[in-house]
């Protein structure tokens, strides 16, 4: 069983998922990072794969994509690096990148690879579901991977239900009309969206993303959805760190406290 | 047939590769703009803009002392006479009426040159409309008396600190902040670049001007088809305008002029048909300067118009299928190209236009040919770029 599907087949509650950018701070961090993660107790770990032009991204992960593009990193590089990584990480890694890289290694080489070292699911925010659904599902399916699609506040119903028809792992739900880490706080009108999206009963778990950073905002978004996924703020947190194990450890105990 | 299908490609070339967020608009904008822009009422209003705001129809000049230079017959379309001084405007007027008509309340626009943000600038003063333009750091410095028009006109403008700082950027970073203001703005794309509908909207916009030539052109030679049209081709947008009405016609040549910068094996080059291989930027698929792992590579103009990693789908599918002949020329010959036209025919082109005036060296043609360069600007911006080479 694909290991997204077992988590939340175990956790429906205040699953907390951590982007961090490959590469970053330093080139060989990749999997120190990683199992950090899983040590500090999150439930998925999210590479973000480096792209020149992150359109979706605010300031932090554009800074962190840049640098680590400058120390090296590439997807040859870290293909290279994920050899052999389920040996020390069980929990489940989903790879998030944006299209043109990936159609550069080539889109059933980039599959095969994923599934050749353990990776459980995609997110790839510029491949829009007719595109996936017209050119790359059966390529997903084949090796095991579960796709997974963003949705907005300006998502429409009918849109939503398509999305949740046309994938099996989770939803996620952009938090407002935002880049990621563009806002601090949750407010009413997001609530608003929350609970709109909570009614539908979709089949698919979803999990709250962007300006996500702390205790409180992890408490308040899983209270309206399965969990949430943080990416500018551990990106902050891991920058300047002398001790990549133990801030991360610390941070991640700090959002996990009740 | 050169036309985009209903999935917005040519080809192999276009779509809407975009971030979820983004759908809504795109899909708003996709469902409504042919329909307004088909309606008499869009019609009149834009006519009747282009006509006495602009100043359309733009001369077809018979250039006699270039032709007599190069051995042609050679005429020059005059979009650097158009209203802030290049073909820019044709597109933010037709798409400012759209932004109203769909009930838009502010305006944001890249640029590059500045030409486009004045022109988008400019059409947000004239509708009292709320006007940010995003522009790299490095064009904000070569491009000053712009930044200054457009601030004069009232537009914020907000300098891209990315990359390159130049247009790719602040392509970027509009669509960051379309993402951001999804509900009440209206994203004005300069170019025939972007996601699906934008280029062949935008091309639209820009049709009038292959429109125009071809009257002009039977009352001036008895016939509506030159021999060859020259564009330079940044995104491509005054390109695909003066190509619109002959993609189809095969015994018009179609000639797109690239940037190549200070060579194109130099490194700092911008010459995307030679350099480039296919990929996604900026929400379609066409040909762009990318490293063998998928990151795009930082383009080198002395143009800040031209200085752009890919071109627009529509061009990647004329070179494709080989309807275009494309060329690339380096950032002297341009500028020597641009003191050229100054001295033979007293105008003064804009550096990206001057790019198309030295496609003529590195093309073969017949001496009887009817040759029409599209003069898609004034050189008015570029008085600084012209007194730092100084070669005149
Ligand atoms: C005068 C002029 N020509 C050409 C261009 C390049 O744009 P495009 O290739 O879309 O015509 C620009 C862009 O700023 C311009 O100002």
């Amino acid at each position: 069983m694909n290991r997204i599907h077992y988590l939340f087949n175990n956790k429906k509650e205040r699953v907390l998922s951590i982007y961090f950018t490959a590469g970053f701070p330093h080139l060989e961090d990749t999997i120190l990072v990683m199992e950090a993660i899983q040590a500090g107790g999150a439930d998925i770990i999210e590479i973000g794969v480096p792209y020149s032009d992150p359109i979706a991204d605010g300031p932090t992960i554009q800074d962190s994509n840049k640098i680590a593009l400058d120390n090296g990193m590439s997807m040859k590089v870290l293909f290279e690096q994920l050899k052999g990584f389920r040996a020390k990480i069980h929990i489940p890694v989903v790879l998030m990148g944006y299209l043109n890289p990936i159609i550069q290694f080539g889109m059933e080489d980039f599959c095969k690879k994923c599934k050749e070292v353990g990776i459980d699911g995609l997110i790839v925010p510029d491949l829009p579901m007719q595109q996936y659904l017209d050119e790359f599902k059966s390529l997903f399916e084949e090796y095991g991977l579960v796709n997974t699609f963003l949705i907005s506040p300006q998502t429409s119903e009918k849109r939503i239900r398509e999305i949740d028809e046309n994938t099996d792992g989770f939803i996620y739900m952009v938090s407002s009309h935002a880049i990621t880490g563009a806002k601090s706080g949750i407010s009413e009108e997001q609530i608003i969206y929350f609970k709109r999206v909570q009614e539908m009963n979709l089949k698919n778990p979803r999990l709250i993303g962007f300006g996500i950073s702390d205790a409180e905002t992890f408490t308040t978004a899983s209270r309206y959805s399965h969990g949430a996924i943080i990416g500018s703020a551990f990106i902050k947190t891991v920058k300047d760190s002398k001790n990549l194990s133990e801030d991360i450890k610390n941070y991640l105990q700090s959002v996990l406290k009740n | 047939m050169i036309r985009v299908d209903e999935k917005g490609f040519y080809g192999k070339f276009g779509g809407a590769y975009i971030p979820e967020m983004l759908h809504p608009n795109i899909e708003e904008l996709r469902d409504n703009y042919e329909s307004i822009v088909a309606s008499e009422e869009f019609q009149q209003e834009f006519q009747l803009l282009l006509r006495d705001f602009v100043g359309r129809p733009t001369p077809l000049y018979f250039a006699s002392r270039l032709s007599e230079t190069f051995g042609a017959k050679i005429y020059l379309k005059r979009e650097d006479l158009c209203h802030t001084g290049a073909h820019k405007v044709n597109n933010t007027i037709g798409q400012i009426i759209l932004a109203k008509k769909l009930g838009k309340k502010r305006i944001i626009a890249e640029t590059g040159a500045g030409q486009h943000g004045v022109a988008t600038a400019t059409v947000c003063a004239l509708m009292g409309m709320d006007c940010t333009v995003y522009m790299g750091e490095l064009d904000i410095e070569r491009q000053r008396p712009n930044v200054e028009r457009m601030k004069i006109l009232g537009a914020k403008v907000v300098p891209a600190t990315s990359g390159s700082k130049t247009l790719k950027d602040a392509t970027n970073e509009a669509m960051r902040q379309w993402i951001n203001n999804p509900v009440d703005t209206h994203y004005i794309i300069g170019s025939v670049v972007g996601p699906h509908p934008y280029p062949e909207m935008v091309a639209r916009f820009q049709s009038v001007i292959s429109e125009e030539m071809k009257w002009q052109l039977k009352e001036k030679e008895g016939r509506e088809n030159p021999d060859l049209v020259i564009a330079c081709v940044g995104g491509g947008s005054n390109a695909a305008g003066a190509f619109y009405h002959y993609y189809n016609t095969p015994d018009v040549r179609l000639i797109a002029a690239e940037a190549a910068g200070m060579g194109i094996s130099s490194g700092k080059s911008a010459a995307t048909t030679v350099l480039g291989t296919p990929g996604i930027l900026h929400g379609s698929k066409t040909i762009l300067m990318q490293t063998e792992d998928g990151q795009v590579v930082e383009p080198h103009s002395i143009s800040a118009g031209l200085d752009y990693p890919g071109i627009g789908p529509v061009h990647a599918h004329l070179f494709d299928i080989g309807r275009g002949e494309f060329v690339a020329v380096e950032d002297e010959d341009a500028m020597k190209a641009g003191i050229l036209l100054s001295r033979t025919e007293g105008i003064i082109p804009a550096i990206e236009t001057a790019h198309a005036i030295h496609a003529l060296n590195l093309i073969e043609y017949r001496s009887d040919d009817v040759i029409v360069i599209n003069l898609s600007g004034r050189g008015d911006k570029d008085l600084e770029t012209y007194i730092k080479w100084g070669g005149y």
